[in-house]
């Protein structure tokens, strides 16, 4: 199926839902709303003519001061049996950064949105693990925001802080006598 | 009676792996959850050399990030390369020349054997076989020179460029070569004679981590961990990029998607780029390495060290990079460890406003507790070897 036929045959099922549909380079960007977000993916998915079974990516983007609603989750789906594509998105609000899990659709997203999570904030309600999965459990910050300094906070994290620590304290043995 | 009981009383056991391990293949740390020796939980974490490479990404122009893009997966960075410059084309709306066309696939299935080669020295000394070790890392060093001749480095290449590729290759380097190609297959025989129906080896890995097609696909696995499990996606025959269209190969496929089949699949690969190689060494073209799009790629290094335009064109595009259309595109190219994504939002300027990377391995890191709970503590060796992860690339 051509991308703009199944954004065509979403709009139709999920009307309320679709925001906008743009085209670049042959592909396809559908804008939705992120409140039903689990019931378009797995329509996208259960769908036979649609089938998109193969979530190849999910990501977030942070539009500061560009958008009205600052983030946007990304996911790209792919049918290995029909052969099409198509980009979803789902437009977050800074005020209320929630949205659903699509684990249970997609098992392999598990690790992406906890990612997303990790670089974005963005919370997945119903996420079975909600954890940061690159960064340690009390880093501050979310570093993919726009807002993040490039080089990182002023201030060491704890852990390597305690490092520093512990070296100053064994500096008082002599390894090599 | 009941103390005696007592004292050999099975307790749920909490041992640690990695991440300084031998067998995890880089610092991937496994925290396992042991009854006896089967795994009940099996937590992996990830993250220790995550560099962040999309926002270093995000604050150079698109010619300035390519040597990132080396440091993710560091045993191919030739296909990392190749996949980035493809997707940066796309969104730039260029063309490689056909020349150029058939040296990026040319070199990126030399990337493919010698990732492809590591892998199978790696998996098959965690299992205990040293022999085949030494033997691919003697061929992987041949693939080494043969990118030092070509571009002066041997692992953080840089060899591609948007556009077409740094500078032509040898008469010396082809035949060199070609002379490559037609041994390749007799090593490749050796390899099998002391591995494939190795009885050691199959009991080892024959029924071990299986994971069934429709499961691999919902897991989002790629390349040959998927392949082993008998779906044919491959992005070479799926979107085909660069001059894969133009050569003839197979995608091996297994059958039952246990240690074994994806063990077969990535030996089967290795003939296959094998076999492209050839055919891009015999029907090389000739013609320029570099598209002429000036408002996109860099002019030749010799007429910028001549004459003034040149030199002002090279100083704008290098200090505020090219303009690029507003958009964003997806683009997937296939590594030796699966599908690596490339995903760009443009707004205009001359440096990606996001940089997203998709990489194979986060994904296969993910998958390792499916595939390990319930087994073994020694099949999870098998398992780590056999979905061919690289940490770098993992946590980018």
């Amino acid at each position: 199926m051509e991308p703009l036929q199944i954004a065509d045959k979403l709009k139709e099922r999920f009307p309320e839902e679709v925001l906008d549909v743009r085209e670049f380079r042959g592909q396809v960007s559908v804008t939705v709303r992120k409140g039903r977000i689990l019931e378009i993916c797995r329509f996208l998915h259960d769908d036979p003519d649609l089938y998109l079974d193969y979530l190849v990516d999910l990501c977030g983007v942070d539009y500061l001061g560009k958008k009205e609603n600052r983030f946007e989750v990304v996911y790209h789906l792919y049918s290995i049996r029909h052969r099409h594509a198509l980009r979803l998105k789902a437009e977050v609000p800074e005020r209320d950064v929630r949205i659903d899990s699509v684990v249970p659709v997609w098992v392999g997203v598990n690790w992406h949105e906890r990612e997303c999570y990790d670089m974005f904030g963005i919370v997945f309600a119903g996420h079975p693990d909600p954890r940061r999965v690159l960064l340690p459990e009390d880093w501050e910050g979310y570093p993919l925001r726009k807002d993040y300094p490039m080089k990182g906070p002023d201030k060491e994290w704890s852990g390597f802080e305690d490092v520093l620590e512990r070296s100053k304290k064994y500096r008082q043995y002599d390894w090599y006598q | 009676m009941d103390e005696l009981e007592k004292s050999f009383e099975t307790k749920e056991l909490t041992i640690n792996l990695g991440p300084q391990h031998p067998a995890t293949h880089g610092v991937l740390r496994l925290v396992l959850h042991l009854n006896g020796e089967t795994i009940v939980k099996c937590t992996p974490h990830v993250g220790y050399l995550h560099r962040g490479v999309e926002k270093l990404g995000e604050n150079r122009t698109y010619f300035a990030a390519l040597p990132l893009t080396d440091r993710l997966d560091y045993i191919s960075s030739m296909n990392n390369n190749v996949g980035y410059v493809n997707a940066v084309e796309k969104l730039f709306g260029i063309e490689a020349p056909d020349r150029a066309k058939y040296i990026r696939t040319m070199v990126a299935e030399m990337g493919r054997i010698s990732s492809h080669i590591v892998w199978l020295g790696t998996h098959v000394l965690d299992i205990g076989a040293t022999t085949p070790f030494l033997l691919s890392m003697a061929q992987r060093e041949r693939i080494l020179d043969l990118f030092e001749m070509v571009c002066g480095a041997r692992l953080t290449v840089s060899y591609p460029r948007v556009g077409g590729v740094r500078n032509d290759i040898s008469q010396e380097f082809l035949d060199k070569l070609y002379e490559f190609v037609l041994e390749f297959p007799s090593h490749m025989d050796t390899f099998e004679t002391l591995v494939t129906e190795n009885r050691i080896w199959m009991e080892r890995t024959v029924d071990i981590g299986i994971i069934s097609a429709e499961e691999a696909v919902n897991w989002g696995l790629t390349g040959g961990t998927l392949r082993g499990s008998g779906v044919d996606y491959d992005v070479r025959k799926y979107f085909p990029y660069d001059a894969y269209d133009k050569v003839e190969f197979d995608v091996p496929v297994g059958k039952k998607g246990d240690c074994y089949d994806r063990y077969l699949v990535r030996i089967g690969e290795m003939r296959q780029a094998n076999r492209i190689i050839k055919q891009c060494i015999e029907n090389l073209p000739a013609g320029p390495i570099m598209a002429d799009v000036p408002k996109f790629t860099l002019p030749p290094k010799d007429l910028v060290l001549k004459d003034m335009e040149h030199l002002i064109h090279q100083f704008i595009l290098i200090t505020k990079g090219p303009t690029v259309p507003e958009g964003e595109l997806y683009v997937g190219t296939e590594v030796p460890k699966g599908e690596l994504g490339f995903y760009f939002v443009s707004d205009g300027t001359g440096k990606p406003y996001r940089m997203r990377v998709r990489s194979p391995s986060f994904i296969h890191a993910s998958v390792l507790p499916r595939l390990s709970e319930g087994g073994l503590i020694a099949d999870v060796i098998a398992n780590i070897g056999t979905i061919d992860i690289v940490l770098g690339e993992c946590d980018r």
